[in-house]
Order: structure tokens, then sequence, then C-alpha cells
């Protein structure tokens, strides 16, 4: 019973943690785009190293 | 040419492919102010499939002056650019303009008003989350207090679970709230009426247990009720979304404005709105009529397709009437304005179509009939189960608890999940086959059609001329008159110019065009070439010169001696006879109507093997056919692509347009296919129809599911473990249902390997002309 005091507000914020981080990341407009998300992380630029 | 692979593209993006860059001006009208001097304008590129296109958009456009940046999203085809409006805004589109072209990316500006981003789609996948999250939280509690857990523990959890239900339902329920109460306040009932009545009082019945240290308590069978339903719906919205976006995305035919000649002689690029009667607008030879006008000066060809559905092009002169929407082909144009866009001949359609809405605004959704009798049965049954116990034992809490868990058990959570599971999918299938559906009903309607009604030009017929004496003709004939016919905008020249051999070597032509006439062109010897009406080509002498009547002719000649006879004829859209045929082996009707004259419409009603057609119908006639249909019982779908058959696409039961139709029409069909085929026709009745029958059969388990679970709750058996089971159980048996349709067995798709080729060819020739 003890441990229940601890371990039910621990399993519900990390519950609520995954809910605000769905609704921020919905809120920031990553999924507006899912097809190209797909293709930009392939695009690693010029692949060169930058000069000074 | 984008980098991808040919053959992915479908034929409306092929089409949007040849069109020109949008105007300056009409960019303009089309930004918006960001602030600090920057604006931004959203373009749609239909070339754009994969990452390197997005790399090398992104990388060039900031290249030209002006511009700040450019982001490319791959999902809906679009680039937004933000652009420095403080110096010269207008060089800075051209040159962007310029540049998409450059890059062989041709844009065009978005089709409908409406571009916000979908408000109701994050509210829905908000309330799916709230009601994910608390689902599963609750469900995690309910386990352990099933699997045996002490009296104070089980309290407690009751408590935890209370908690966070109570925000969860407010938020996520609201949605079925608001419906159910707009409902009853109609006196009607709705699916979402035994939802919310179900959810409310499992949740008010076990906050009475609860604080009573009750042993049973529903909290999570009202939030996973919550989570399936909204999951359901929000497919739903997805599906619809998806097509309302690709029909946006395609090209739009009708201007924004009009460049307009002020009494000054200045020009200014008006909004269509701000354009009044008796101002005098300057029409380029491409551009489409804004609104109805007059001809003051020039002379030229024009399209009248979109008003009378006739192909062939006509001559006008000053103080002819032009419809808004017809297009202007050869000539520059004066015209006088004689009615504001209001009024114009665009708006009257608009109105016919508002006044003829009715043919399908008295249908009632699958789910909303089963619901209407569904609902009733279920609170008489729960309200029966109330009083029966209250006979039996007098004790009101057991006979409100036995009632409340009928209700859950009843609660048509597979029947909210199974319409549109079904629907998604088959809505994906036609998908795969460049067919958009506007909605869920849309299907439903589809099903059920027993007649089809066609229109001639653009929809069985391409629409557009093709050379049929390429054969017969010498073929130096014919490269010379290809070659002058590059220059034109006329049909006929453009149909003349896909046999132009680019790698031949000809001398340089100096061309002329004269509007309504025809060609002339003048060799570096001397020679003087003229392509075009017997009159024009034989300079006046042997006028005479018709060797056909039903098909239309270009004659080519040289220093006035007749050379050849170039004869075209409109040729039948792709799949028109196997659509024609399979369509009869559905048992479907088809009938032509058509604006056309008697003798084409006649030739091709024999052609395809279709006995009934009416010819030279205006709209309103179209609408009456409709109408008269409708009245003698029967289901009729009209397809249609022309202005002219707007009206008659919303009469109808249900309707269904090609990606080229009129914008009015695009958005009045509830079907728009985007392939050539119109083989898309069958398809979409045979999946529809597919998915009718799937839908029932989902209403049938449903049914069963509540014949074995519903005696059991009436008999107070019911415990919430045992109503999760069921409730998941009967859930997850629909959806394996429902994913039955994904078996490509079930429905024939047509050969798209045809479309992809001929589609490749257009792709090599479209992109050279780009890059000369």
């Amino acid at each position: 019973m003890n441990n229940l005091i601890f371990l039910i507000p621990i399993a519900l914020f990390l519950g609520a943690l995954g809910l605000a981080a769905f609704l921020w990341s919905m809120k920031s407009g990553q999924y507006e785009d899912l097809d190209g998300a797909a293709w930009r992380v392939l695009d690693d630029g010029d692949d060169k190293p930058k000069t000074d | 040419m984008s980098c991808c692979a040919a053959g992915t593209e479908s034929a409306a993006e092929l089409e949007a492919l040849k069109s020109e860059a949008p105007s300056p001006e009409e960019m303009w009208l089309s930004s918006r102010p960001l602030g600090e001097g920057r604006r931004q304008v959203d373009l749609i590129v239909p070339g754009v499939h994969c990452g390197a296109c997005i790399a090398l958009l992104e990388k060039e456009l900031p290249k030209v002056a002006s511009i700040d940046h450019a982001r490319v999203n791959l999902s809906t085809r679009r680039v937004s650019v933000v652009f420095d409006d403080r110096d010269h805004p207008e060089t800075v589109l051209t040159a962007l303009g310029e540049k998409f072209n450059a890059l062989g990316y041709p844009a065009h500006l978005p089709g409908g008003a409406d571009e916000s981003a979908d408000p109701v789609f994050r509210d829905l996948l908000k309330a799916l989350a709230v009601a994910g999250f608390a689902s599963m939280n609750v469900m995690l509690l309910s386990v352990s207090v099933w699997s045996g857990a002490e009296a104070a523990t089980r309290d407690l959890f009751h408590w935890i679970s209370a908690l966070i239900a109570a925000p969860a339902l407010v938020y996520s329920g609201r949605i079925f709230f608001t419906s159910a109460w707009g409902a009853l306040r109609h006196g009607r009932a709705n699916m979402d009426v035994p939802i919310s009545l179900g959810v409310i009082l499992a949740y008010a019945i076990s906050l009475h247990e609860t604080i009573t240290h009750g042993e049973h308590a529903y909290f999570d069978a009202s939030v996973t009720l919550l989570f399936f339903l909204l999951a359901g719906r929000t497919l739903d919205h997805m599906m619809r979304e998806k097509a309302r976006s690709a029909v946006r995305n395609l090209v739009r035919l009708s201007p924004r404005g009009a460049m307009v000649i002020k009494e000054d002689g200045s020009r200014e690029y008006l909004a269509l709105d701000e354009i009044e009667p008796g101002m005098r607008l300057a029409i380029a030879p491409g551009d489409r009529i804004p609104v109805d006008g007059r001809i003051v000066s020039g002379r030229s060809d024009m399209d009248f397709a979109v008003v009378n559905g006739e192909s062939a092009p006509q001559l006008v002169e000053a103080g002819s009437l032009t419809p808004a929407g017809t297009l202007n082909l050869t000539g520059p144009l004066v015209l006088e304005a004689t009615r504001s866009a209001r009024n114009s001949f665009l708006a009257e359609m608009v109105s016919m179509m508002e006044a003829a809405e009715s043919g399908r605004a008295g249908y009632r959704r699958i789910a909303d009939r089963a619901s209407a009798i569904y609902a009733p049965a279920v609170h008489l049954l729960a309200l029966g189960t109330f009083i029966g116990w209250m006979v039996v034992s007098g004790d009101w809490r057991t006979a409100m608890m036995t009632a409340v868990a009928v209700l859950i058990i009843t609660c048509p959570c597979a029947l909210g999940l199974a319409v549109p599971v079904v629907q998604v999918i088959a809505a994906g299938r036609l998908f795969e086959n460049g067919i958009m559906v506007k909605d869920g009903s849309a299907m439903e309607r589809m099903a059920a059609t027993d007649h089809v009604i066609f229109d001639k030009t653009g929809t069985l017929t391409q629409g557009k001329p093709r050379l049929i004496n390429s054969a017969s003709v010498a073929p130096d004939h014919l490269a010379i008159a290809a070659r002058i016919a590059r220059t034109s905008r006329h049909p006929l020249s453009q149909a003349l110019a896909t046999h132009d051999q680019p790698a031949t070597d000809m001398p340089d032509f100096d061309i002329v065009e004269s509007p309504g006439d025809g060609v002339e062109a003048i060799s570096a010897d001397g020679d003087v070439y003229r392509l075009g009406r017997s009159a024009f080509a034989l300079d006046g002498h042997n006028e005479g010169f018709e060797r056909a009547t039903d098909a239309s002719q270009v004659i080519l000649s040289k220093n006035g001696q007749f050379l050849d006879v170039f004869l075209f004829s409109d040729q039948l859209r792709r799949g028109a006879a196997q659509a024609v045929a399979r369509l009869a082996a559905l048992g479907v009707d088809a009938e032509i109507l058509s604006g056309d004259r008697e003798a084409p419409v006649k030739a091709l009603s024999t052609e395809l093997g279709v006995t009934d057609y009416v010819a030279g119908v205006r709209p309103r006639g179209k609408v009456e056919r409709v109408k008269a249909l409708t009245e003698a019982g029967g289901k009729p779908l009209m397809v249609g692509d022309g202005l002219n058959d707007a009206p008659a696409l919303s009469a109808a039961h249900v309707s269904m347009a090609p990606a080229s139709a009129a914008d009015v029409g695009r958005m009045a069909a509830d079907f728009v296919f985007l392939h050539d085929s119109l083989e898309a026709v069958p398809l979409a009745i045979a999946v529809s129809r597919k998915a009718g029958s799937l839908i029932r059969q989902n209403f049938a388990l449903a049914v069963i599911y509540n014949c074995v679970a519903v005696p059991a709750a009436v008999l107070g058996h019911a415990t919430p473990l045992i109503a999760a089971l069921a409730m998941s159980s009967s859930s997850i048996l629909v959806v394996l249902n429902s994913l039955r349709l994904r078996r490509k067995t079930t429905v024939e798709s047509f050969a798209r390997p045809v479309a992809g080729q001929s589609g490749a060819d257009v792709v090599a020739g479209a992109g050279l002309e780009a890059s000369a």
C-alpha cells in the first residue's frame, strides 16, 4: 500500500508527460508534413566540413 | 523536370505541368502580409515528389533577389515563399515564376478560397489523445481492481479513476455531447444520443458507487468508449480532409482578377470583386474571361466549352458577348464588363446549383438511419431493465446498476467504428486509383445508384481535337504545318504541333497569327505559308472548299496554292467503351446528355453502344432530366465536367467529375477522378457497393453480439470486467471484418501501367519545352 503512494503519481506523471509531448508536437506543426519529414532526414546538406 | 520516376504523376498533375506560371498580379492578390515588410505566397507545385526536389527548391528559390526563404510541404505539394515586398514586388514575383519554370517545377495558385489549417481535425486529434491517455491509465487501475484488490485499495483506485476520467469526459466527450444536444433539440435522435447518455450515466453511477464504497465502477468503460468512438470519427474526418485538399490543389480555372484599362489609358490589375459594369478589360490570349462582357475591339477564337459543351472554338468579334469563364484562345481582346462578378454567368450557375441542392439534402447516412431505430430500442430496454429489477428486488441501486450495464453493453461502439473504418479503407482503395471521395455519405449514395448520365464533351470525350488523317497527308507538309502551328494556342494548332519533330531541319519562319483566321508564316526565301480556314489560306479564291462536315479542318497553303488539308475530330476518353460495358455488367443504365449538336452526339452514342441520348440540352434541361429521374424513383449518377453541368451535378443523387472540370463542377461533385480513364466510374460504383455490403455485415455482427450480451446484462451478470471485454472484442471483430476490403481480389482495379506510359511521354515533352 505504501509503494502505491509514490508509484501511482509516477505512473500518472509519465503518462501525462507523453500526452503533453504529443500535444506540443502537434502544436509546433510536426504533423503538417509527414512525407516531407521522411525525406528531410536523409538530406545531409553538401556533406563537406565547414571552411573557416 | 522533376528528379523522380515518370509515371507517378496523375493526369491532373500532367495537365498542371503544361499550364503557365500564374501572373505576378495573381500571386500578389493571393499573398498575405507577415509584417515587417514581408509577405508570404503559397504555391502548389505538383512536380515535387521526393527529398531531392525539396532540397533543390529550398536551395534555389532564395537565390532570387528579395526572396527570404521557401519551405516545401511534400504532403500537400505546396511551397510557401516568403519575400520582401518593399521594393518592386512585381519584379520579384515575375522572377519567382520564371525560376519555378527554369527549375522544371511549374507552379500554380491554390484553387479554393479556404486555405487555413483544419481546426476541427486538430480538435479531434487532441480529444483523441486525451481520451487515450485517460483510458490507458484508468484501464491499468481497473485491471488491478479486477485482479482482487482489497477494499481500501479498491476505493483509492476508484477515486483516482474518477479524478482522471472527469476532465477527459468533459474535454473529449463534448464533441458527442454537443452533437447529441443539437439532435435532441430538433426532436431527432442520432448515434450520439445513446453514446452521451451511456457515458454520462455510467460516470454518474460509478461516482455514486465510489462515494458509497461500492464494489463495481464503470470508469474504464466510459472512457474507453469515448476513445474508440473518437478514433472512428477522426478516421472519418481524415478521409474527407485528404480528398478536399487534393481537390483544392487542382489548377484553378477561373481568374482572380483582370487587367482594367482606365479612362486615361493606364492599366491596373483589380481583384474580381472590384470589377464594375462599364469597365474596360484587357484580355490576353490564353486568359479566361473574368466577368460577363461585350467585346469592344479585337478578334479572336474563343473556347465556349464551359458554357455550351461544344469543343469547337468560335470566332468572336467586336460586339460579341462573352460569358464569364470562357477561354480566349488566339487574339488579344478589349471588352466592356456588362455585369459584375456577383451577377455573372458563373454566379448564375452557382445559384442554380444551390436551388438544385435538394437532390441530396434529404439523404440520411446509414449510421443515422440505423441509430434512429437503435437508440429508442436501447433506451426502452434500459428503462425496462430498471423497472423490472425495481419490481423484482425493490432495490433502486441494483436496478440502476443493471440498467447502466445494459446501456454500456449496447452502446454502439462497434457501429461507430464499423462505418468509418470501412469507408476509410474503401476511400484508400479508390485513392490508389486516382479517385477522390468527398465524404462517406457520397460513397453510400454511390452504392445505390442505378442510372448514369454522362456529359459528352470533356467527359466521354477528351474535349481536345486530334489529327485523324496523319497517314494520308504528305509527311513534309505535316512537318511544315506542325512547325508553324507551334506558336498558336488554337486547339487545332496545338493538336498539329504534337506532330512536330524538334530534330528535323526546317527553315526559319517569320510567323504572324491572325486571330480568327489562322497563322501566316513567311520563310527566309520569301515563300508564304498559310495555315487556317480555307478562305484565309487560299486567299479568297476557291472558297467553297469543304471536305468534311462533321470534322474540323485546317488547310495548309503555299503562296495561295493548296498544299494539304488536315482533319480533326474529338477523341474518346480512354476507357470510355470499357466503362460503358462494365456499367452494363453492374446493371446500371447509361445515357448521354450533351449541349453539343445532334450529329456528333449520335455518332458517339452509336460508337459506345449507349442507346439513350439527348443533344442540345441547356443547363436547366440537364437539371430537369435529373429531377425527372429522381421523381421516377431512380438514383441518378451524374458524370460531367463543364460549368453547364454543375447544376445537374449538385441536383443528382451522386455526382462525379474529372479533374479537368470547371472549378465549380469539381467543388459540386462528390467524386473527382484524377486519371484520364473513364473506368473510374464503374470502379467507384463497384468499390462503393462492396463497402456498403461490408457495412451491412458489420451491422449484422453488432446485432449478433448484442443478442448474446444483452440478455446477460439484463439479468445482471455484466460486471465491469465483462463489459470491457465484450466492448473491445466486438470492436476488434468489426475492424478485422472491414479490413477484408483491402484484399485486391474483391475488386478489379483497372490497368495503370498504360496511364504511366503515356504520362511519361507527355512529361518528356513538357520538360523539353520548359528547358527550351
